[in-house]
């Protein structure tokens, strides 16, 4: 009895899974006059405050769209999932319930890391993919994947660029997240580029993801290198850490960031004259004078609790506004496939006549060739009264 | 497969049940596939399902055989993981037939781990218990920290290695990277599928009970009972240890090389502690010891986050696997609870069963 007890709850335990797989059967079908764009990023996690930017930013630029008449008569509609950061199988997993979901544009993915993960897939759906925020240059590898954001090596050379054209410094330490791709990817570039324009790298501290609460030590290592200025290749969340520990071992070098450190000024919390005097690189400042961003930013604050946009959100609703012309431009029908879709828009989006002018293009108007990457300028902006004042 | 034509005996029984639940839930998978029935998350989930299948079996040799608690599982993963990947991709061109490449990058990942899991565990298996978790945990966190701070390119010169960036490996600029940092490796080549990886978990299962049923597997488990006494009839506790933990570390870099090769891309983020605790919990909800036990939790919790997804549970799903996981703790190991759920259903069976 005891053994067909056992048979029994193999049987049974048989049967949850059979159902589980059956519970997720059968493709849905998209029915309705409606194009779907799917957005993937980490919307829970550590994380989650830059895909919950992108996804509320996308929101807004759909339901504007939609109001405002769709694509010649077609309405947008967009489906979101998790992949919680993920440089791997959540990210495919996200990825693939967006196809369930009869995605026929990709919107993402967020994070760089989930963003290598599933490039492949992209490529073998042949699912037109444009990221708002994935940097590093390895992403845009194949043909169907576009770039909103400008990538690692941009910035990490333009930095590199800006501070020995300018003479900002002679001496330069350099702070990053070794465990992290976005930053390891400037990091690189940014060491390699001063190497070769002679810029002093007197110290090169590094911490990881689990070790980045407390950057006294490598404060103290900057100090002792005689650094005169810190480059920052990371988050703002560090970068205010790291602002917090060089006051409190009075140690005052200035501070060169990347388009990372852009949101820091709002952050909950945070006394922002420690950041007067950071430089960074941004493609978008919340408070510019330009009439399309303070349209942007006022929607999005009343939309969303008065949160100020970031950058992520930035890029995002540029990139629904970017998708939304291609399809206009390129009549394309709520009846075609990811496939045909993607054909017709990475040879519209690399066509020299195509040109998008958004918030996040510093006033030029953005292009992009066949390899994916935009031609977009680092913009650099250093704050100063709590604002970014334009270097 | 054995079937002896006498009297089954009832460890045979017991494997024979596992390879049919097995066999069965692979012949059904494959039918839905053929019959389009089953979605893209499923289809790619399956791969996945089969590599922690895989984790929690090797682990359960460890935890539930030996009686010891690793927390190193990822590590040896990504130790198999990249061994694996690094040799795909050396070798693509010189062997270009995939059915040859993987066959021997499978047996390199889970050679290295293995290599790996005797150095630490020569000086480690003296320690128990605890202790052994603690060490097991730093040393998977040493190898996936190491692992995303490599840098290893290829050039006309040769190899150049660094540990700290880029510039410093002074390679020529038309060199190519092999392993980029914590960017990883990219470009492995996609050469497991579902029906390798089902063979591979397969033949681990063959390989567990064969263990478990023989006379290591009796040794190491009377190590496990009275370490005492089994020390006092002669067996050589170290070496039966050292056996178990090889082969999980195996098994576990076998797993990490057919994950590899499902992706295009590899970072060693992925193989954090986060990881080893989910095999563990794998382990220890399917019941410390029990193979199939083993396999249906690591596939059971593997799904349910995935297939909340689109309910509308949707960002809170982690909440709801967390409320499941408590209750099925709860359940299997509190007999009050258990009865009285049971004493819904079988009230009226009381008399047959037992």
């Amino acid at each position: 009895m005891k053994n067909f007890k056992k048979i029994f709850a193999v049987l049974l335990a048989l049967t949850l899974v059979v159902t589980c797989f059956a519970a997720c059967g059968g493709n849905k079908k998209n029915s309705a006059n409606e194009i779907v764009i799917g957005i993937s990023g980490p919307l829970t996690g550590g994380a989650a405050q830059y895909g919950n930017a992108v996804v509320n930013a996308a929101k807004l630029a759909i339901e504007e769209i939609n109001a405002a008449g769709g694509i010649n008569g077609i309405n947008l509609k967009l489906v979101t999932a998790d992949d919680e950061g993920d440089p791997g199988d959540k990210a495919v997993s996200a990825y693939n319930s967006l196809k369930d979901q009869g995605m026929q544009v990709f919107l993402g993915t967020v994070t760089t890391g989930s963003c290598l993960a599933v490039i492949d897939k992209t490529k073998a759906d042949n699912m037109f993919q444009l990221t708002p925020s994935a940097s590093a240059d390895a992403v845009i590898a194949n043909d169907n994947c576009f770039q909103i954001c400008f990538n690692d090596s941009n910035q990490g050379i333009g930095s590199a660029q800006y501070i020995a054209e300018n003479n900002v410094a002679t001496k330069v330490a350099v702070i990053y997240d070794s465990s992290d791709a976005y930053s390891t990817g400037i990091y690189n570039t940014f060491k390699a580029e001063a190497t070769k324009r002679n810029i002093a790298l007197v110290a090169e501290q590094s911490f990881t993801k689990d070790s980045n609460k407390d950057f006294s030590a490598q404060i103290q290592a900057c100090k002792t290198a005689g650094a005169d200025l810190i480059f920052l290749p990371i988050y703002y969340q560090e970068a205010s850490l790291i602002l917090k520990a060089a006051e409190s071992a009075s140690y005052a070098p200035k501070f060169f960031g990347c388009d990372g450190l852009d949101g820091l000024l709002a952050m909950n919390g945070f006394d922002t004259k420690l950041a007067e005097g950071v430089m960074l690189l941004t493609p978008f400042a919340a408070d510019a004078d330009d009439a399309a961003i303070q349209k942007f930013v006022s929607a999005y604050k009343a939309k969303y609790n008065n949160e100020i946009p970031n950058q992520f959100a930035a890029d995002a609703y540029d990139g629904v506004y970017i998708i939304a012309e291609l399809l206009k431009a390129n009549n394309v029908t709520a009846d075609m496939s990811a496939s045909q879709i993607c054909d017709l828009l990475k040879v519209g989006i690399a066509a020299d006549s195509f040109s998008y002018n958004g918030i996040t293009g510093a006033g030029a108007a953005l292009t992009w060739d066949a390899s994916g990457a935009v031609s977009k300028k680092p913009m650099a902006v250093v704050i100063k009264d709590g604002t970014y004042v334009a270097l | 497969m054995k079937k002896s034509s006498k009297s089954i005996k009832p460890n045979t029984k017991k494997s024979l049940i596992t390879y049919i639940m097995l066999v069965v839930a692979f012949v059904i998978v494959q039918i839905m596939l053929a019959a389009g029935e089953m979605s893209y998350m499923m289809q790619d989930l399956l791969v996945p399902l089969c590599v922690y299948a895989i984790l929690a079996v090797s682990l359960n040799l460890t935890v539930g055989i030996l009686g010891e608690l690793s927390l190193g599982q990822a590590g040896f993963m990504c130790i198999g993981a990249y061994s694996g990947s690094l040799f795909s991709n050396l070798m693509e061109t010189a062997i270009p037939e995939a059915m040859i490449r993987f066959p021997i990058a499978l047996l390199l990942g889970g050679i290295c781990a293995a290599i790996f899991g005797i150095l630490i565990g020569i000086p480690v298996l003296r320690l128990r218990g605890d202790y052994l978790a603690i060490v097991t945990l730093a040393f998977g966190e040493i190898i996936k920290n190491i692992c995303a701070s490599i840098y290893l390119g290829r050039d006309a010169n040769g190899f150049h290695i660094s540990l700290k960036s880029v510039t410093d490996m002074n390679m020529a600029a038309d060199g190519e990277m092999l392993i980029n940092g914590a960017l990883g490796i990219n470009g492995t080549p996609k050469d497991s599928n579902f029906i390798i990886a089902f063979i591979i978990l397969f033949i681990t299962v063959v390989v567990s009970y064969n263990f478990v049923y023989s006379r290591t597997g009796r040794a190491v488990m009377s190590i496990r009972d009275n370490r005492i006494a089994a020390e006092s009839v002669g067996i050589n506790i170290t070496k039966y240890k050292l056996i178990t933990f090889a082969l999980t570390a195996f098994l576990a870099g076998v797993a990490g090389v057919i994950y590899s090769h499902n992706f295009s891309t590899l970072q060693a983020s992925k193989f954090d502690y986060n990881m080893s605790i989910l095999v563990l919990v794998f382990v220890v909800l399917g019941g410390i010891g029990s193979i199939p036990g083993s396999i249906i939790a690591a596939i059971a919790l593997t799904l349910i986050p995935e297939l909340l997804r689109d309910t509308i549970v949707g960002d809170y799903r982690m909440l709801f696997y967390a409320i499941i996981l408590i209750s099925m703790m709860l359940f299997s190991s509190n007999k009050t609870f258990k009865d009285k759920l049971f004493g819904l259903v079988s009230k009226k069976k009381k008399g047959e069963v037992k």
